[in-house]
């Protein structure tokens, strides 16, 4: 390897709004980093190749795979995980409402399905459930069977519109 | 699945990546949006890369409308592609795609460059290029060069990018007034690669017809073109039939791809026509 | 006292509603405690080198570059493992015949299917693991190998183990009545070729084991992620040489299991193995490549089978010829002959026939290993009798809930012996077919479907009426020497301030078994389900049972909490009948007081009560029993097997141009008996109808001739997605059973044992005006067109 190139990088980020300096190894994905060096388990390793969603985690406004993200390139990124959202009870409504419905069996996929469901109600307005089953399409569930995903997202849904209760 | 990477680098610019690429003894790969290089690296399909992280060069992203172009930076993010007014206004077939690539949180990472560089033969984006008659723009160390779309793509996997070049950005001829542009695709489930997928566009010049996953690269369909051109559909459904060799996998045989674009033609003609689908 | 279940408005009425999971609200905050997330001081990890091809000689293994890697500690052949750990045989006595050679936790000499661990890296971090297995060198001397079932028998097919002769490794033929008479004269008789495709489970949470060894206290604990800690118990106790009380099988949060963690996996046992060797912990987490290699596949057969009905649809026979490929090896314990046993015993279940004939032929290939998987022969035996029993009604010009309704048992029927000799103890086919045609709108559903074929939309309607076995014997495994508990225990007690603790031996899978205990415990003892906290998955605490499978927890594991919680009742009553110089009889224990039972009027917090037993027991007279903690045990004994009934309709519609299927919408009626939860009992029918339909639209591990898997990817092998699925309206009818004061019987597997078929169904009444038919799933779009005769080769 020439010396331009590292095997350990130095990142600097937030992760539920705390401080993080880190050196991680250059192919360590961003939820071996949270998991392994932080000790933030919300979010699960499971397809480790994209396409299942139980990563899904929010980098600077956005879900996004935790797995197709190396930690190397979160330098300067805010990242919140489960955890944090928790804390924060950003995401309480929708938490409950998945308890309430009954929208998760085993719980691996649902800090992920959290994420994805929050990027879509953040947008506003009352998805159809069409377009709910279209925004989680990428989040796998063996349990659930989804309709109850579905529920709970459009209960959240019409609840923030003030169309009903959340 | 943990992925070996030989090294990493963050580039700055342009120049400092090209610099990183030419500093890499051939081990050199860019790393864009990461949605399908992260993924091949965690199943070990690529190892020891020394990375060259191009996100963060600012410079790469953006769209912007340059006369009778549009421009678009090669890290331009899919959800950005999918959410733009220009690109709505002037190639709306992208617009249209990227509702077919993958899913939300992969849209929110993948860009533009890096799908059109990995050149994967089942994806949208270099069909979608193809059928606009796309440029593609490259720096490396000598410079910067642009590439007709039509000589982009070479094999799977393959484009005409050097490996001591990075794709920069597209530019595309803006839609013309009455321009349509159409995507149809199959796919086994919302977001999967298509089994077969066509994008038609037609302007004042005739039909311009692209297809993915029907090969080893997207296919131009001259001879459909021509035959939708002289107004005869059937004859193009057969002509498409003739110019494309699609493969067999797990998904569908390479009689079934035929078949279904063949359908796909016809059902893009039919919303031209302002039919239903 | 018997619980008046009739009346909804008795005290602590919490059986029979919907009350939320104890554990639901840990899970959405990211809190839950799966085995990945176990970190313990010292810990290692292990990545496995595995056979690249289907059937070798293991040659020469050469592990000098993988030694080098930074991290590696040690390396572990099938010969080390070998000398530690015993190899175990997968049979069963009462499946007569049923053959497989001993299993190592790593090959040994030969490697017998693609994946096989072989070599075993143990690192400080998995991806060191990783990298060195990467460098193992095996000298894999190929082996001709066994690919397809069809062919397994034949006279110059290779032998995989020549010790055992040929690669038969079970048949079993049953027969009643007089099935070639009945053939010979019936009015109609329909054949047809069915496929089910090769599935696996594709748990979210990968297979998850981390085994720890105290060699100071001879003490092994496992964090395991699987069904049945006490199973594991009994095979780590066996194959490791270690006393059962030494070792604690610890089953946390599990992401899912639908029976791929059920079975004894040689990767795992190998983990366990070395770290009692190492004395160290060592953790092992399947990537998904290798889960999809490793994990049990399952439903692999293909079948011949006939029906003959008279000219009323009245079914007078059916004949079955069923064959599956297993892989090399019967999987330990559960054995891999279940699955085509199941068939023969579930073909023609629901309905009221005599003459029957079914064979299955389980052979050897060189494979991953099949075995039990969520509904295990269900969605097989449904597909085979509904789809039978449809082109029969075709045949016949007959509408096909009527030919059903003509030919189920009676509702009054029972107790009823099936021609395949099941026995059934209550069941409500017509009853359900009532519902489901109500619910669905039968007739309002034909016309709209008439109305879109006018547009030139191929729509279908699908029914598939199933039983279901759940709620198992000693019958299903015990009887033929497995060491798989059958029965379950709960030990119930009443802490100091009046709250309850509830252990359990059947486990939390995401199911809801906590949920389900809590309120059984609840009813049982007179206190709010919020004070019963649930305990399940530690066999060094809980009573010993069976664990999650075959529908039984709520069935088994309910009756057992409830008896416990009912004992535990009579004990706190015979306390507080001697603090307030009471007749037992005339208290009762209601939301955590003791009331007169007339009256209502509140006697005394529970609370006090624990107060005066655990710390002033001084006041009590001297001989009265004041153990506030019981525990009871329940096993069935008059059935082998609780089998319940239903019935699912699919309505879709077909793109002829494509082939492309778009589910509508699904309904079904179960019969799971009492249901506890009502919530919880329909996720449980949702989610599995969904896996039912992965089957029928996308499932099916692909192999090349040669053995090698072609999709093992998630990217690859697909499972359904949220956008595909349809929403599903769920209902229900109650016959409890009879063995049980609970009266439930299990609701996991009816919705993937009837939605195969349902689909199945809904295509080919879509299809039929064109001619057209598929019994060959997942029902591609491929294979749709191929069926209309739209593709050329």
């Amino acid at each position: 390897m020439t010396e331009m190139f590292r095997d350990k990088v130095d990142v600097s980020l937030t992760v539920n709004g705390e401080p993080v300096e880190a050196r991680v190894p250059a192919g360590q994905h961003m939820i071996d980093f949270l998991r392994l060096e932080l000790g933030l388990t919300g979010a699960h390793a499971s397809c480790e190749h994209g396409v299942c969603g139980a990563c899904t985690i929010r980098v600077d406004d956005d879900a996004v795979r935790g797995c197709l993200m190396l930690a190397a390139q979160a330098d300067g990124t805010e990242v919140w995980t489960i955890e944090g959202l928790t804390d924060t009870n950003a995401i309480r409504d929708l938490q409950e409402a998945f308890v309430v419905r009954n929208a998760l069996q085993c719980g691996f996929c649902t800090p992920g399905m959290l994420v994805a469901a929050e990027e879509l109600l953040s947008k506003g307005g009352t998805p159809s459930r069409a377009e709910i089953r279209e925004h989680l399409s990428g989040n796998y569930c063996r349990c659930t069977g989804y309709e109850a995903i579905i529920d709970a997202v459009e209960s959240v849904a019409q609840g923030r519109a003030g169309k009903g209760k959340a | 699945m943990k992925a070996s990477a030989g090294g990493y680098a963050r580039a700055e610019s342009v120049r400092h990546a090209l610099d990183l690429l030419a500093g890499s003894d051939g081990q050199g790969r860019v790393l864009a949006g990461g949605q399908s290089l992260v993924a091949a690296m965690n199943m070990r399909l690529s190892v020891g890369d020394l990375l060259v992280d191009i996100s963060k060069i600012s410079e790469l992203s953006g769209i912007a409308v340059e006369g009778d172009t549009l421009r678009i930076g090669a890290l331009t993010r899919h959800a950005q592609v999918g959410t733009d007014p220009q690109v709505q206004a002037h190639a709306p077939l992208l617009k249209d795609a990227v509702a077919h690539i993958a899913h939300a949180a992969i849209r929110n990472r993948g860009t533009i460059g890096g799908a059109l560089a990995h050149a994967d033969p089942a994806a949208e984006f270099p069909a979608c290029t193809l059928a606009l008659g796309a440029t593609m723009h490259a720096e490396g160390p000598d410079g910067s060069r642009s590439i007709a779309v039509e000589d982009f793509f070479e094999e799977v996997f393959t484009t005409a990018l050097n490996e001591d070049e990075i794709l920069t950005g597209i530019t595309l001829p803006i839609a013309e007034a009455g321009e349509m542009q159409i995507l149809e695709e199959v796919a086994r489930r919302s977001g999967d690669y298509a089994l077969v997928g066509l994008c038609l566009a037609k302007r004042a010049a005739g039909h311009r017809v692209a297809l993915f996953s029907v090969g080893p690269k997207p296919v131009l369909a001259m001879g459909a073109m021509a035959a939708l051109d002289a107004g005869d559909l059937d004859a193009a459904v057969d002509a498409l039939s003739a110019e494309i060799d699609p493969p067999s996998d797990t998904q569908a045989s390479a009689a079934y791809r035929r078949h279904l674009g063949g359908v796909l033609l016809r059902r893009a003609v039919a919303r031209l026509k302002g039919d239903a689908a | 006292m018997t619980i008046p279940f009739n009346n909804p408005d008795r005290p602590n009425s919490y059986i029979g509603k919907t009350v939320p999971r104890p554990n639901a609200a840990k899970l959405v905050q990211g809190r839950g405690r799966y085995v990945d997330d176990i970190v313990l001081p010292r810990m290692l990890h292990v990545a496995f080198s595995r056979s690249t091809v289907a059937h070798a000689k293991i040659g020469t293994i050469d592990l000098e570059e993988a030694k080098a890697v930074k991290g590696v500690v040690r390396i572990f052949t099938g010969a080390d493992l070998a000398e530690v750990c015993s190899p175990w045989v997968a049979v069963l006595a009462h499946l007569k015949g049923l053959k497989s050679p001993p299993q190592h936790p790593l090959a040994v000499d030969r490697a017998c299917w693609v994946g096989e661990p072989v070599v075993a890296v143990v690192a400080t971090t998995r991806a060191a693991a990783e990298e060195a297995a990467s460098m193992v060198i095996v000298d894999f001397e190929e082996l001709p190998a066994v690919t397809d079932t069809m062919t397994a028998l034949d006279k110059d097919a290779p032998v995989i183990h020549p010790d055992l002769g040929d690669n038969l490794a079970f048949r079993r033929l049953h027969e009643a009545g007089d099935v070639d008479a009945a053939f010979e004269t019936a009015h109609k008789v329909v054949s047809a070729s069915f496929r089910t495709a090769r599935h696996t489970g594709v748990t979210l949470e990968p297979r998850s084991i981390l085994v720890d060894w105290n060699p100071a206290e001879g003490q092994m604990t496992a964090y395991h992620a699987t069904q049945a800690p006490h199973m594991m118990q009994t095979v780590f106790a066996k194959h490791l040489d270690i006393p059962e009380s030494r070792v604690r099988v610890i089953c946390g949060d599990v992401g899912g299991s639908y029976g791929i963690k059920v079975h004894v996996y040689p990767d795992e046992v190998a983990t366990a193995a070395m770290a009692k060797v190492m004395g160290r912990p060592i953790k092992f987490i399947a990537d998904r490549l290798e889960s999809y290699t490793t994990d049990i596949h399952a439903r692999d057969h293909e079948i011949e089978a006939k029906i003959a009905v008279d000219a009323d649809g009245k079914i007078l026979a059916m004949d079955v010829d069923d064959w599956t490929g297993i892989g090399p090896y019967s999987v330990y314990p559960r054995t891999s002959a279940i699955e085509g046993n199941q068939v023969v015993n579930l073909c023609g279940g629901p309905y009221d026939f005599a003459n029957y004939r079914a064979q299955t032929s389980v052979v050897f290939q060189n494979k991953t290993p099949t075995c039990q998987y969520r509904a295990v022969g269900h969605p097989i035996a449904v597909a085979i009798t509904e789809g039978l029993v449809d082109m029969a009604a075709a045949a016949i010009g007959m509408d096909p809930v009527e030919i059903r309704r003509r030919n189920m048992y009676a509702d009054d029927a029972y107790p009823a012996t099936s021609p395949a000799n099941m026995k059934f103890e209550s069941l409500s086919h017509h009853a359900s077919m009532d519902k489901l045609t109500e619910m669905m709108d039968y007739d309002a559903l034909r016309a709209d479907q008439t109305e879109a074929r006018k547009q030139g939309k191929y729509r279908g309607i699908g029914i598939a009426s199933f039983i279901e076995l759940t709620n198992p014997s000693p019958f299903m495994y015990g009887i033929g020497g497995a060491r798989i508990s059958a029965q379950d225990g709960c030990t119930v007690r009443m802490d100091p301030d009046g709250s309850v603790v509830a252990l359990s031996g059947v486990t939390e899978q995401g199911q809801g078994t906590e949920a389900m205990l809590s309120q059984v415990v609840a009813e049982g003892v007179g206190v709010d389900p919020s004070n019963v906290r649930v305990i399940t998955g530690d066999t060094q605490v809980t009573p010993y049972g069976g664990g999650t499978w075959a529908s039984r927890g709520a069935g088994i594991g309910g009756e057992a909490a409830l008896q416990a919680a009912r004992a535990l009742r009579a004990s706190i009553l015979e306390v507080a009948a001697a603090m307030l110089q009471a007749d037992a009889g005339r208290l009762d224990i209601r939301d955590g007081q003791v009331v007169d039972m007339d009256s209502g009027e509140e006697r005394m917090p529970l609370a006090e009560l624990g107060r005066i037993v655990y710390f002033r027991g001084d006041t009590l007279p001297k001989d009265l029993p004041r153990e506030l903690v019981q525990t009871r045990h329940f096993i069935t004994m008059e059935y082998p097997f609780a089998f319940t009934n239903g019935v699912q309709a699919s309505y879709l519609e077909v793109d002829t141009d494509t082939g492309v299927v778009t589910l509508l919408k699904h309904w079904c009626v179960e019969d799971c008996g009492r249901v506890i939860n009502p919530q919880l009992v329909d996720e449980q029918i949702r989610g599995g109808i969904v896996q039912g339909l992965g089957g029928a639209l996308y499932e099916e591990i692909h192999y090349d001739e040669d053995g090698q898997l072609l999709n093992g990817s998630m990217a690859d092998y697909l499972v359904p997605m949220a956008a595909e699925m349809p929403d599903m309206q769920v209902g229900h009818v109650e016959t409890p059973t009879k063995e049980s004061e609970l009266g439930a019987k299990g609701a996991g597997e009816a919705g993937t044992a009837g939605a195969p078929a349902a689909v199945m169904n809904a295509i080919n009444d879509a299809l039929r005006p064109l001619g057209a038919q598929v019994t060959e799933m997942p029902f591609t779009p491929e294979r749709i067109l191929r069926a209309l005769g739209k593709l050329q080769d």
